[in-house]
């Protein structure tokens, strides 16, 4: 078994496993909202427009819920199966939000269930967006118990380490960890908003390629004034979390902002490049930016990388990751403020082809900002998979097979994602939205 | 009762919930594809797709529940089963993925193939008999603990006659369960056809079941001594759970009361399943991990347990309610609102 390191192969199957996961659970966790706020607009102004959104957001849902659900299962079945050692140390302080997360599966599998098939069968439709509540909540849930578990793995608290075991343990003080707070914000808020987005993407693509149906406008309209709300708070919290990582994991913020020695005014590296010296080059320095990012004050004393023994410092190319995750987040701000300030001050520019077409790219780059971001927070732990107290090394299997099931979970997520793309498009291809108005509109529902 | 006892029993209740349910749902595919094969297909195709959708998501979170509940209550089982599963484990994850998405593909997305109608029914088969590996595995003597870890033997393990009849009951069950549930939906939906070919499978897979139970049985007496005497200690459990078979095969022999069928069916494996984990106390894998050593500790014990209560007030009402739009559902089960999807 020439060069076989299980450790590393169990890492890459890890990150490969949730990079997928997290595509699928995102849209999980923001589409409901979405669906809940299209539905109830159509409800309030009494527009069949909207509820038809609803219904076809619906459709293409459960679709990449499907695949959200079965990459949540390999996730969960691998942490015990690759981090054996760490789950048998973990498992003890921090399994009581994992436990509770599949409560909140149950609750939102349920009414996820019985949403969709009652869709005619209530008089009063205001009864039927009722049971979509349930589904927002649970999903939303699952997300939060999930990034507690993580954010127990960035700070771990609520126990005392004696001759390697956790004793005295305190779940309830594991789970609000100092990480939590900053960490749920931020994943719900940038779950909310890349949804959005992506639906917006989707209506501005109809758009962009000519079609001006007023179905389309409205559904723009709708989602980029969502993203607009949500993309503020995305990164006013991610201001939040830079504030956390300087007070309780500083070597990440270091490490993301190629700060090396312990200084006061420092400013914000971004881009650029590192010499094999350690210097940078080509960056662009915002002066003082990061004591503001790090402390709110352009004095403050901000750590440097160098205070941490080399062996518990993370990778250095986790700068770019943190670059393109804040330069997609302010741009994509700025998009959606620019959108909505158009359509008050009826702009010509923000209707033109061009900027359609950052729309289009827009939802793409939400995904790319949520992608960066988390393997920011998960390579920025390294070397650790529990800060402080267990290695990453320490925690993985010893199995032989790993590099096998790596093999097969690519091949099996390359079907997954293939295939599940594959239907959307045929799916809403085959059932254009002007031939369902026009079915519905014969049966009375809408004006064509 | 300990709170170890009272951790395993919630356990042990989920994963008979997830046999039932699992079991109708990989039943359901394979009837499904093979009446499809048999040029059956309109008579069966209805009535398993009605059952089906609502609830498919629902049987998938059972097992979610039993893997996640067993790390939290029991932490090193994720040491012992999470290093020797995981070539085991990876499979059933595969298929259950194959499975789920195209089952959700399928249906909503309205792909039609005919190697996905193949794939969906043989998975039904394939994946009760991957996942019930593990419970040959706990049966001990195929696993090692040396001073790099934990093994699986693995030709050991295929060589074992105990994990082949295992294997089998898995298979029959998964059939016997399925066509006696679908027989009693078909009834309420007043499908006649598809009632009575169900309830020949029904009948066609009683016997099976049966042998292949006693099959392992008989096995354990030379593979693992100690728990074929603890068996003894509980044998009123399966005498009952036989009296029970025997209810269920004589009301559907009489075509009468198909509930009272199905309920029989769950008493049958409630005792069986029971007996079995009773006499498995107090091992989790045989003889490496006692359901004591491997415990969490008592602060999370009682807090997984609060949850557990918490958890259940919500899900019941809502399970509750999920049964009565659909599965018990006059209107909804004969066809009523089909068009109510999206
Ligand atoms: C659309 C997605 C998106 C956008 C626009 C942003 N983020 Fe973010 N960020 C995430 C998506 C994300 C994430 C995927 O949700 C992460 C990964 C782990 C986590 O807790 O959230 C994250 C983590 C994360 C972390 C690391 C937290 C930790 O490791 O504990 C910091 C410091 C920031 N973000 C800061 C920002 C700032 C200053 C932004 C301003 C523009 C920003 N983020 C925009
Ligand atoms: C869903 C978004 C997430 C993504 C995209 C992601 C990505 C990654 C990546 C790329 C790695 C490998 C890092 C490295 O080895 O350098 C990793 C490691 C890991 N992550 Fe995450 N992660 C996510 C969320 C989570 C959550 C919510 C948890 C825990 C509840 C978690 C637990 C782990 C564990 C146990 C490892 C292995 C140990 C390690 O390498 O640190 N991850 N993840
Ligand atoms: C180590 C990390 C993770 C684990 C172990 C995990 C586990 C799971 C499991 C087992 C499921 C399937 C549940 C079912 O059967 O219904 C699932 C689905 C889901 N997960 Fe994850 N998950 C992880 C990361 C995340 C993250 C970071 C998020 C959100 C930001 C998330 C959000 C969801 C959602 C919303 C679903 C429901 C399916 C959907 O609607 O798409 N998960 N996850």
């Amino acid at each position: 078994m020439n060069g076989y390191d299980p450790v590393l192969l169990s890492r890459i199957l890890t990150g490969l496993t949730l990079t997928v996961h997290i595509i699928y659970a995102t849209i999980g966790v923001g589409v409901p909202l979405m669906i809940a706020i299209a539905q109830w607009v159509g409800i309030r102004k009494n527009d069949m427009h909207y509820i038809l959104l609803a219904r076809r957001w619906t459709r293409g849902f459960v679709i990449t819920v499907a695949v959200g659900v079965v990459t949540g299962t390999a996730i969960g079945l691998q942490l015990s199966l690759l981090w054996p050692n760490f789950m048998q140390l973990a498992g003890q302080v921090i399994s009581l939000p994992l436990f509770m997360e599949t409560f909140a599966f149950f609750f939102e599998a349920i009414f996820l269930g019985i949403y969709l098939y009652t869709w005619d069968r209530f008089e009063n439709q205001k009864k039927h967006l009722l049971l979509l509540i349930p589904v927002a909540i649970g999903s939303s849930a699952s997300a939060m118990f999930i990034t507690m578990v993580n954010a127990f793995m960035n700070t771990p608290q609520g126990f005392e380490f004696k001759n390697g075991e956790f004793v005295n343990i305190d779940p309830i003080a594991a789970m609000f960890n100092p990480a939590m707070p900053t960490k749920v914000a931020h994943v719900l808020a940038t779950s909310y908003m890349t949804s959005a987005f992506v639906l917006a993407s989707i209506a501005a693509w109809h758009l962009w390629k000519g079609n001006r149906h007023i179905y389309h406008r409205k559904a723009l309209h709708l989602m980029m004034k969502t993203v607009f709300i949500f993309s503020v708070a995305s990164v006013l919290i991610g201001d939040l979390s830079g504030k956390f990582l300087a007070e309780y994991q500083p070597e990440k913020l270091a490490a993301a902002e190629w700060h090396f020695e312990t200084s006061s005014h420092a400013p914000l590296v971004l881009f650029g490049m590192l010499t094999e010296d350690g210097e940078v080059k080509y960056a662009i320095k915002i002066p003082y930016a990061l004591s503001i990012l790090a402390h709110n004050h352009p004095g403050a004393v901000v750590t440097g990388l160098n205070e941490f023994p080399e062996d518990e410092r993370p990778p250095l190319y986790i700068h770019y990751l943190f670059d393109v995750m804040v330069t997609i987040g302010v741009f994509l701000m700025v998009v959606a403020a620019a959108y909505w300030l158009g359509s008050i001050f009826r702009w010509k520019w923000t209707a033109k082809k061009w900027f359609f077409g950052l729309l289009v790219a827009g939802g793409p780059l939400a995904m790319v900002a949520i992608e960066a971001g988390w393997y920011l927070a998960e390579v920025g732990r390294q070397p650790w998979i529990l800060r402080g107290y267990m290695k990453t090394a320490e925690g993985a299997t010893s199995s032989a097979h790993v590099d096998t099931m790596l093999v097969l979970f690519c091949l099996l997520y390359m079907v997954l994602v293939i295939a599940s793309a594959i239907v959307l498009i045929r799916m809403f291809r085959r059932n254009p939205v002007e031939r369902e108005l026009a079915e519905r509109s014969n049966n009375g529902e809408v004006a064509p | 009762m300990t709170l170890e006892v009272i951790g395993i029993s919630v356990l042990w209740l989920f994963l008979f919930g997830y046999i039932i349910v699992g079991s109708i749902d990989f039943g359901a595919g394979f009837f499904s594809a093979y009446s499809h094969w048999a040029n059956k297909q309109h008579i069966l195709h209805r009535i398993i797709q009605r059952y089906l959708s609502p609830v498919w998501e629902v049987t998938n979170v059972f097992l979610v529940f039993f893997f996640v509940g067993i790390v939290g209550f029991f932490p090193k089982t994720a040491y012992y089963y999470g290093s020797i599963l995981l070539v085991p484990a990876s499979i059933s994850i595969i298929l259950l993925a194959i499975r789920g998405s195209y089952y959700a593909f399928h249906t909503y997305g309205g792909t039609e193939r005919n190697w996905y109608l193949i794939a969906y029914g043989l998975t039904g088969l394939f994946i009760p008999a991957s996942l019930s590996i593990v419970l040959t595995i706990s049966e001990g003597g195929f696993v090692e603990v040396g001073a790099s870890g934990v093994t699986l033997d693995y030709g050991k393990l295929f060589a074992s006659p105990l994990s082949w009849s295992i294997v089998l009951l898995s298979v029959t069950s998964v059939l016997y369960i399925s066509a006696v549930f679908l027989t009693y939906y078909a009834d309420e939906a007043k499908d006649e056809r598809a009632r009575a070919l169900l309830r020949r499978y029904a009948l066609l897979w009683s016997g099976p079941t049966m042998l292949s139970a006693l099959l392992i049985i008989y096995q354990l007496r030379y593979h693992n001594p100690e728990h074929y005497a603890n068996l003894w200690n509980v044998a009123w459990m399966l005498v009952i759970s036989f009296l029970f078979f025997v209810i269920t095969v004589w009301l559907l022999w009489r075509q009468r009361r198909f509930g009272w069928a199905f309920i029989a069916l769950l008493f049958q494996y409630a005792f069986a399943f029971y007996a079995y984990g009773i006499s498995h106390y107090p091992y989790l894998l045989y003889p490496y991990l006692t359901i004591y050593d491997g415990f969490t500790n008592e602060t999370m014990a009682m807090a997984l347990i609060v949850a557990f209560i918490a958890g259940l007030l919500l899900l019941i009402p809502s399970l509750y309610l999920l049964m009565r739009l659909f599965v018990f559902n006059k209107a909804y089960v004969k066809g009523k609102w089909e068009g109510g999807k999206g």
